[in-house]
């Protein structure tokens, strides 16, 4: 839910301010029944098995035994065990790949076809977006295809003469950034077309100004594009961020952890220390997930918020 | 504006390239998935005759005939109910004086921010203490409330973003906030809700932590969760799995096709998984 979701914190925030006082000023008391469904649902759904999830992170228990009591000391092992933190350290890595690049690569190419208009763009939006509608099982599924010895990627790199059969996903040096290319296919398209679209509201003659007064490329780029697309960037890097710190699908399919615990991530560890009935240390990695997704989202909220302040 | 004749080449070069890079994988599997069973593929490679078979033996031994229709029966509650509880709430936010709105909107804001992995624990133990687990409904039923926050925020900018002229009317003429709704918001606001229900589609489609958790039977889970069990034991086999993998995206790229506009407008909102 995370990923989606946190894009919206931003846009959201601004929906409150710009509410308008509806029918006069008293208050509408009725207005409880229509929110109550969805509250009713969401809460005892998801808030009350979160504030579960917090409670069940202080105890040593396995589901079935009497529980006992551990206070932090398995948010101590989170941040101390190896295998656990090194989870962590992971999603950092990641973070870089389905984030960082992703927006980079997006602004890069977005700034060099913010100065014409392009025919056939919504054959590429279709192909640019299809990525992230994919079930990511299958993305995984394609992936471990083509990251095999025999796979594309060892072809495309064969054709420059570099390819040494290499299981790309089964390497220790490899398999985390193999992983990450993973997460940068998926993620690419979807900035590039957030900035482009980012781009289509900017001013023209913001453009015209640039170009009269001799701004080369990239002086427009920093001036003109890169402020412009601050709400654009924000919104990129929260969905991205997000994706990658709660990454479970493409690791589950691809590598499951392996080598060696090379490419554990949090959301994998989770549901293994679930399955094996460790519900402590499950439920404390949980709780450090999700107050890193909720700094990373609010960070990024931030970043987006300087365009309307200004 | 004037641009130069390399500047036009290096845009569309730039789309090509990044468009080739998306796509070649894809085709990959696609060809892989007609190669004969059990064959080596090595990269991307066109088979010398289409085994067509590979996507009967892949329906068959995995089961996709009930993986299928649990999606079918999951995608079929979520999408309604989540769809009409982020409408009835968004309204209550968004459009009506209600109480606390400010309050129960940051409540739901969290909700966005909160990944699945958080609720994965205790919802595994506890509804196997209640015998509730296994059950599609449940399953329905955590989905939907994963998904609300994000159908509740988005309903609520639609009807406070509505003209405000034909509500201010409809008051003067004393309609209720029910009425209000039923037949002046609830009109204007069905492109958005279209929008919503599509992303509510692929993401009932595609969810998978939640899915392997609650829903502990194989054969009983939903597409993409029994692909992903259907990796490992065939992870010799690629073109069976190609062929699984084909089965599973099929029906979500058909509603990608068809619903295009709805799809770029939420993606583009920043509706991603």
């Amino acid at each position: 839910m995370s990923v989606r979701g946190a894009a919206r914190v931003r846009s959201a925030a601004r929906a409150g301010r710009t509410a308008r006082p509806v029918a006069g000023g008293r208050r509408q008391w009725s207005g409880l029944w229509f929110v109550a469904p969805a509250l009713l649902l969401y809460g005892g759904l998801i808030l009350y098995p979160a504030g579960r999830t917090v409670n069940l992170s202080l105890w040593r228990w396995d589901g079935v035994n009497q529980a006992t009591w551990r206070g932090w000391a398995n948010y101590v092992d989170v941040l101390t065990d190896p295998i656990l933190r090194g989870s962590i350290l992971h999603a950092g890595v990641l973070v870089i790949f389905f984030s960082l690049v992703p927006v980079g690569l997006g602004l890069v190419w977005a700034a060099l076809l913010t100065r014409r208009r392009i025919k056939g763009l919504a054959v590429f939006r279709l192909v640019f977006f299809l990525p992230q509608i994919l079930p990511l099982v299958a993305v995984g599924v394609v992936w471990r295809w083509a990251l095999s010895p025999q796979g594309l990627v060892n072809q495309v790199l064969g054709w420059f003469g570099l390819d040494q059969g290499r299981a790309w996903l089964g390497e220790w040096d490899y398999a985390l950034i193999a992983i990450g290319l993973i997460g940068a296919w998926v993620q690419s398209g979807l900035c590039m077309m957030l900035f482009m679209a980012g781009c289509g509201r900017i001013d023209r003659d913001l453009y015209e100004a640039a170009r009269l007064d001799g701004a080369g490329p990239v002086r427009e780029f920093w001036s003109v594009t890169r402020p412009g697309l601050r709400s654009e960037i924000g919104l990129a890097l929260t969905v991205t961020v997000i994706s990658a710190l709660a990454s479970f699908d493409i690791v589950f399919v691809t590598t499951n952890g392996s080598p060696g615990h090379r490419t554990d991530v949090p959301g994998l560890l989770v549901y293994q220390r679930l399955m094996a009935g460790d519900l402590g240390h499950a439920a404390a990695l949980a709780v450090v997930l999700s107050g890193l997704v909720l700094v990373a989202a609010l960070a990024a909220g931030r970043l987006a918020q300087g365009r309307e302040d200004r | 504006m004037r641009t130069s004749p390399v500047e036009r080449v290096a845009s569309y070069l730039v789309l090509t390239v990044m468009a080739l890079g998306l796509v070649t994988p894809l085709l990959g599997l696609v060809l892989a998935a007609f190669h004969p069973p059990g064959a080596h593929v090595a990269g991307l490679s066109w088979p010398e005759r289409f085994s067509w078979g590979n996507l009967a033996t892949a329906w068959q031994e995995g089961h996709f005939a009930s993986l299928m229709g649990s999606s079918l029966i999951v995608c079929a509650i979520v999408v309604p109910l989540t769809v009409l509880l982020a409408t009835l709430a968004g309204y209550g936010l968004g459009a009506m004086r209600t109480p606390g709105r400010t309050g129960l909107g940051l409540v739901f804001l969290l909700g966005l921010t909160l990944p699945i992995e958080v609720v994965i624990v205790p919802l595994y133990h506890d509804l196997r203490q209640l015998h509730l687990t296994d059950s599609l409904i449940t399953l329905s039923l955590v989905e939907a409330a994963a998904f609300l926050p994000f159908g509740v925020y988005w309903m609520r900018r639609v009807f406070a973003g509505l003209p405000t002229e034909l509500v201010e009317q409809a008051v003067l003429d004393g309609a209720s906030p029910w009425q209000r709704l039923r037949w002046i918001q609830w009109p204007l606001a069905r492109p958005a809700v279209a929008t919503l229900a599509v992303l509510y589609f692929m993401w009932a489609w595609n969810q998978f932590l939640l899915v392997v958790t609650i829903v502990s039977d194989p054969n009983r889970r939903t597409a993409p969760a029994g692909l992903g069990f259907f990796v490992a034991p065939h992870s010799t086999d690629l073109p069976l799995l190609s062929a699984a993998s084909l089965i599973v995206i099929g029906p979500i790229v058909a509603v990608y096709l068809i619903f295009q506009r709805q799809f770029v407008a939420g993606l583009l909102a920043g509706a991603s998984r």
